[in-house]
């Protein structure tokens, strides 16, 4: 306990520190705040925007999809808040402040997330959670102990699959200094990907989604038992159980892939 | 003359050494011309094919691969000037006797006539592969999205230099260019063709000048300005435009050159 309390005392420490040096830029932040509200907004008005030419998307309602839109943002803008900004880390190699990193008595993944936690970056993750209450207000479901609860448990693994996806993502840069935009296909791809159900998509970007970079267990599957609907691809009904099984795996899977990266990493020298 | 030639030389060579990040752009640009596309195909299924304003599937798949393919037009990451205004650079940018719009625009045509040459065509290409895209054969229509093409580069630089100008005043330009992004993105028709919008949204999208930057191009490629007048109309549009944000670029580049506190030291 006194080791995981020290860690989580310096974590506030120095994410407060971060905050602070932000709001000393006052009016781009207050502008950066707003405009990540607004970003958010504009994206959810294209769905409403697709919704007037057509009553339903592969047979799902608006607010089935909004439902989707809410559950995929608020993961994945969770995992951008904490733990998006280790995708800084090709910057650093690049500069060589990473090996400043190295000789401090704690974890790289750990610096990386406070020495650049942006508080910005909260306006997108508030607008998703009001998308999602109002979805889900709109809903036309029979809400049950076990809906209610899934839907807790889809947030929070599908949070821990978007973070182990930045993780093993930005882990690429150690090999490939430059090529932190094809995470982002990956990162926010995913995000885009799972606000619409997985039927839109063609049959091997199915796959993809499900069994590569497995976002449908983000929100897709579990949501299938929260509304009560069958899934297109036929999957055996336990899938809808699995995302906490799979978001092990991918954490697990991302810590390889840091580790492997570190071990490549050697110093620019300079 | 000679020197906005050597400088837009400059920037192209320049910018063609960025080997790495050019590649993860295309593939990135890619990976969401295929979510883009499937989302927009699944619409017209829902509607059984009905077309949207003139626009059927086929229509609406080519004009959204060739704006994943075309969307260095109107994108924001690049804001070199604005880069250089916080750290103080860009004093030696205002003591060159060259005008800075002008040298600006010249470097950011190096740049992009470098990115249009390989960047373009790939998501083109793989969207060609995977879905039915429809193309013109007309000489004289490539020919018009070229003069598009290159109108709409000017829009959106200038468009840039205010964004950049900004960070004379705010400082930090993370705020000023992020609100840019949303809106381009949005009214560019880049999220999805503002064709589909709601009319009365698509009116007022046809009200900013983002549609000049990456919409109408792209509509001309289309063929969906049938005659010489329109085709004209949508010049006249996209030359008001450029006209417009140049000198509202130079009314504010004189405003900062009167207030200006140089960061640096």
């Amino acid at each position: 306990m006194g080791e995981l309390g020290r860690k989580a005392r310096l974590y506030v420490l120095l994410v407060r520190a971060r905050v602070r040096a932000d709001w000393q830029y006052r009016t781009p932040f207050v502008l950066f705040t707003v405009a990540q509200f607004g970003i958010t907004f504009l994206d959810f008005l294209l769905i409403a925007v697709i919704f007037q030419r057509t009553p339903h998307l592969e047979g799902w309602s608006l607010p089935e999809v909004a439902f989707l839109y809410g559950t995929s943002g608020v993961s994945f803008f969770i995992g951008d808040v904490f733990i998006s900004q280790v995708e800084r880390v090709g910057m650093y190699v690049k500069d060589g402040r990473f090996d400043s990193l190295l000789v401090r008595p704690m974890g790289t993944l750990f610096q990386l997330s406070t020495e650049e936690f942006a508080f910005r970056r909260f306006g997108k993750l508030v607008q998703s959670t009001i998308v999602l209450v109002v979805a889900t207000a709109s809903l036309d479901v029979a809400w049950t102990p076990g809906r209610a609860g899934m839907v807790a448990l889809m947030l929070t693994t599908g949070a821990v699959i978007f973070s182990a996806i930045w993780v093993a993502g930005s882990a690429i840069t150690f090999f490939a200094v430059d090529s932190i935009e094809v995470v982002n296909s990956f990162t926010y791809g995913g995000n885009y990907a799972t606000q619409y159900p997985i039927g839109v998509f063609g049959p091997w970007l199915r796959r993809f989604i499900t069994l590569a970079v497995p976002t449908a267990f983000v929100n897709y599957f579990p949501a299938l038992y929260v509304l009560g609907r069958s899934d297109t691809l036929g999957l055996p009904s336990w899938s809808r159980f699995a995302s906490p099984g799979v978001a092990v795996v991918t954490v697990l899977v991302a810590m390889t892939a840091w580790r492997v990266g570190l071990r490549h990493y050697r110093s620019t020298g300079s | 003359m000679r020197l906005w030639w050597e400088v837009a030389r400059r920037s192209f060579r320049r910018h063609s050494t960025y080997r790495a990040a050019l590649f993860a752009g295309v593939f990135t640009n890619t990976v969401f011309g295929f979510l883009k596309t499937y989302v927009l195909i699944a619409v017209y299924d829902a509607r059984d094919g009905a077309p949207i304003n003139g626009f059927d599937v086929t229509d609406v798949v080519t004009f959204s691969w060739l704006a994943q393919g075309f969307w260095m037009l109107a994108m924001q990451s690049h804001l070199e000037l604005a880069e250089r205004i916080r750290t103080g650079d860009v004093v030696g940018d205002l003591y060159r006797p060259a005008d800075l719009q002008l040298w600006w625009l010249s470097s950011e045509a190096g740049r992009i006539a470098f990115q249009i040459l390989v960047r373009s065509f790939v998501p083109t290409v793989v969207g060609g592969l995977f879905f039915h895209l429809r193309l013109p054969t007309s000489p004289a229509v490539w020919i018009a999205f070229a003069v598009s093409v290159a109108l709409a580069m000017v829009v959106g630089f200038a468009h840039r230099f205010i964004v950049s100008l900004t960070t004379f005043w705010v400082l930090s330009y993370m705020g000023t260019s992020q609100l840019a992004m949303i809106l381009i993105g949005f009214f560019s028709g880049m999220f999805v063709p503002i064709t589909l919008f709601p009319d009365w949204l698509g009116t007022i999208a046809r009200w900013t000048p983002y549609p000049a930057m990456l919409q109408l191009p792209i509509e001309v490629l289309l063929g969906k300005a049938t005659s010489a007048s329109e085709l004209a109309a949508l010049f006249a549009a996209q030359v008001a435009w450029a006209v417009v944000l140049l000198a509202a670029g130079r009314w504010l580049l004189a405003a900062a050159q009167r207030k200006v506190v140089v960061q640096g030291g």
